[in-house]
């Protein structure tokens, strides 16, 4: 047996410490691609990974790449667990990837501290750390689209708007996953609470949320006015079913853009109708332009990542978007160093410099999904905008307007908490009037 | 025939009582030593280092702390991740409220403080024992994990619950590159895991094995057994809290209160019971199950050259993880430190076995 065993560990040794470090080629640029298809927030990741990797695939298949270079890519799965995400990052690292999308604030907030050492970017599209939105403190972290405390700005402007302008003496629930992806929106809703005057009650649940009769028992002692649910995974689902449970109604529930999907409400079913939801700028839209390039460009050369009937989801619109934006950064650099296979650093000087007009958005066959989006070296979001969609029971509709973010309150904030990272992590931040 | 130990003679007490005792173990271990101080360091990759031999080597730290007390001193424990938790935060706090003390310093502080902690926790041991005391310790482990997700003060009122730490220097040495943490490391677990070898065989160990064994039986020797198991369960939690306190710095650089929840505990516990229960060695040999099998696992496909969706890989690497620790558990249930010293036997009569 002793033999047996030995053999088994000097294979394991062998192939650890030889490794498979294949760099890729000059010609390739390699993007790494975290996702979890298992677990308690597989339903999520799927549909978030297979609209990332479709797009890539069309930008290989439609225009042969970027700029004429080939885009790779390798899929690592880390189960939504920060140590190993963190360890899928170090393995996919030694391919040189141009941009990461860590898809878990956990793991974003750990790369946060290496990313600058390796110089690669990371890509938070609507979510990771909200301060991070200050280009000058965070130079490589990019959360594109909007932060949580913009989520949270704009949910209280809309239920503002649905009381007449007034929240005085109401209640807010928030029920969040317990973990740096739930707390994110905390200060700004403590801070609202203050000058808007509604008691913000906060309702934890533990990772991975399937248990959370304790949390709907108190909102159903407490009656807040509206419940705000800041969820991932399995937790979104499981709480809709427990609202309906204790009889809350779903109109009053709105959940962040993360618990915003098809994943969330169909588990409830007919139940979850009249619950609404943020959305990241898209929402589900199937029938755009960039749907009919992918189901024509991948989808009917067999070549998609998961089902055809998933094209057009709330999360795969989404992961279609986080791919565009890495793409479009690409461009953007290769506007300035030239079209060939870009580095982690020029990549972060175009995701600096991203400039997404209206005309870029037809053209990308975005229309109607997307609001242009301009980042720049202070400001790295680049657009502070969303809609509500609400759930009828077989499909997501848009019944509100366009809401934006207050920039100037929330720049304060950003600004404060972003010195004192700096502060303690002794750095000093960049002055943006020097950078070209 | 070249593992034996005919004509070593041992001569005095001293001779008798070193660390290993047969010449060909010090040349192995002296071996051992310079590969991993010189050759790994020159030769591993970042990717080697950084995702493998540094949580390999600070929880082998972890395994050694929590194996003091479970398997030196039989007290059974929950709560090794919230231990952990406390030498982390100890050390976030003191590094950021006194910027003058230098990491080491750091260290051995919050190795005092966990310690602190867990003989407060250890204190239930003295009237309840098996599975009631593992009830007990699980109470620590969700008590620790509540307090530093509540208590703004812990986290410096850091909105989402995660702290971040700065890059270490010590007299002028940065800790920023892969190789340096690694060496660093090697240091601090190489000198801690000789300090318990040597606590377990001396009369501090002797007291605690006596406990394990038979507790009554020990009182009647004369073992004081309130002494005997608050040493342990202080000796235990400060090497927790070191490992807690190296795995927030030097490993993850950031981290939330989630990052040392009840499943880090079960997976310490989990590889001293894999790894070897009473044996300094059994906490390496467990770590590094535990640490590289999984990922190898994963790996494995593309090693291969096998095109498998991620989702397959990924369940194929818990479903053959499960079976090997049941594989592991019914062929040797002492662990792997034992299969060790069974082969070391072996190897003893080799080639000619009786």
């Amino acid at each position: 047996m002793t033999s047996t065993t030995r053999l088994v560990g000097a294979t394991a040794l062998v192939a650890l410490l030889s490794g498979t470090a294949t760099i890729a080629a000059a010609e390739e640029m390699f993007v790494p691609v975290l996702t979890y298809r298992t677990g308690a927030y597989a339903p999520n990741g799927i549909p978030f990974t297979d609209g990332f990797v479709d797009y890539l695939k069309l930008v290989n298949a439609r225009d042969g790449g970027v700029g004429g270079i080939k885009l790779v890519w390798e899929e690592c799965e880390f189960g939504y667990a920060t140590d190993r995400g963190v360890e899928c990052y170090e393995r996919l690292k030694r391919r040189r990837p141009v941009a990461v999308n860590p898809l878990s604030t956990g793991v974003t907030f750990a790369l946060t501290e290496k990313a600058p050492g390796d110089k690669i970017p990371l890509f938070t599209t609507g979510y990771g750390r909200s301060d991070s939105a200050d280009g000058r403190v965070f130079a490589w972290n990019f959360p594109l689209l909007g932060t949580y405390w913009d989520a949270a700005d704009i949910l209280l402007q809309h239920v503002a708007k649905k009381e007449g302008g007034n929240l005085k003496g109401k209640k807010i629930a928030l029920v969040y996953h317990d973990s740096p992806y739930g707390k994110e929106p905390i200060p700004v809703l403590d801070e609202r609470a203050r000058s808007m005057g509604y008691e913000l009650i906060k309702l934890p649940v533990t990772h991975p949320g399937v248990e959370q009769k304790a949390t709907w028992l108190q909102i159903r002692q407490g009656r807040p006015d509206y419940v705000f649910l800041w969820g991932w995974g399995v937790m979104n689902s499981a709480a809709i079913k427990e609202a309906v449970a204790v009889g809350y109604p779903r109109s009053k529930m709105y959940g962040v853009w993360w618990a915003a999907a098809e994943p969330d409400v169909i588990p409830a079913g007919q139940t979850a109708a009249g619950f609404n939801g943020l959305t990241l700028q898209a929402g589900a839209e199937k029938n755009s332009a960039v749907h009919k390039a992918i189901l024509v460009n991948v989808h009917d050369k067999k070549a998609g990542t998961g089902k055809r009937e998933g094209v057009g989801t709330v999360l795969y619109n989404r992961g279609v978007i986080s791919a565009m934006l890495v793409v479009e950064a690409i461009r953007a650099a290769q506007g300035k160093f030239g079209k060939k296979a870009m580095t982690g650093e020029q990549v972060r000087w175009g995701a600096e410099h991203l400039n997404i007009d209206a005309a870029r958005i037809k053209a990308m066959g975005f229309e109607g999904m997307l609001q242009p989006i301009k980042t720049s070296c202070a400001d790295h979001v680049g657009a502070q905008r969303s809609r509500i969609h609400t759930w009828d029971g077989k499909q997501w509709s848009y019944t509100s307007d366009w809401y934006s973010a207050d920039r100037n309150s929330l720049r304060k904030l950003v600004e404060s908490s972003a010195n004192k990272y700096a502060a303690e992590k002794r750095v000093q931040p960049r002055d943006c009037s020097k950078e070209k | 025939m070249i593992y034996r130990e005919n004509g070593q003679f041992k001569t005095s007490y001293r001779a008798d009582q070193q660390f290993f005792p047969i010449r060909q173990d010090r040349l192995f271990m002296l071996g051992l030593l310079v590969v991993a101080a010189v050759i790994v360091p020159l030769t591993a990759s970042e990717y080697l280092l950084n995702a493998i031999l540094i949580p390999w080597l600070i929880l082998s730290l972890a395994a050694i702390g929590l194996n003091i007390l479970v398997g030196y001193c039989g007290q059974i424990s929950l709560g090794a991740g919230g231990i952990m938790a406390v030498g982390a935060y100890a050390a976030y706090n003191i590094f950021l409220r006194v910027p003058v003390l230098s990491f080491p310093v750091v260290l051995i502080l919050s190795g005092c403080a966990a310690a602190a902690v867990g003989m407060v926790f250890g204190i239930p041991s003295l009237r309840i024992r098996g599975l009631y005391l593992a009830i007990a310790t699980l109470a620590a482990q969700f008590f620790i994990d509540w307090l530093f997700s509540r208590v703004g003060w812990f986290t410096n009122g850091q909105p989402s619950g995660s702290v971040s730490t700065p890059t270490i220097e010590i007299l002028g040495w940065s800790l920023a590159s892969a190789e340096s943490r690694y060496l660093f490391l090697l240091a601090v677990v190489g000198l801690l895991a000789a300090c318990a070898k040597n606590l377990a065989r001396g009369h501090i160990g002797r007291a605690w094995m006596a406990t394990r064994d038979m507790d009554v039986a020990a009182e009647v020797i004369g073992i004081r057994l309130v002494h005997a198991k608050l040493t342990a369960f202080g000796v235990s939690s400060s090497y927790l809290g070191v490992a807690g306190a190296l795995w927030g710095f030097l490993h993850l650089g950031s981290w939330e209160p989630l990052a040392f929840d009840i499943t880090l505990a079960l997976a310490i516990l989990f590889m001293i019971i894999i790894g070897g229960l009473g044996s300094v060695l059994g906490g390496f040999l467990g770590a590094g199950f535990f640490v590289a099998l999984p990922i190898f696992l994963n790996r494995l496909p593309v090693l291969l050259g096998v095109e498998w969706s991620t989702a397959t890989v990924a369940h194929l690497e818990q479903m053959i993880f499960g079976g090997l620790i049941i594989f592991f558990l019914i062929v040797e249930p002492h662990g792997l430190a034992r299969l060790w010293s069974i082969g070391k036997e072996k190897l003893r009569l080799w080639p000619f076995p009786h």
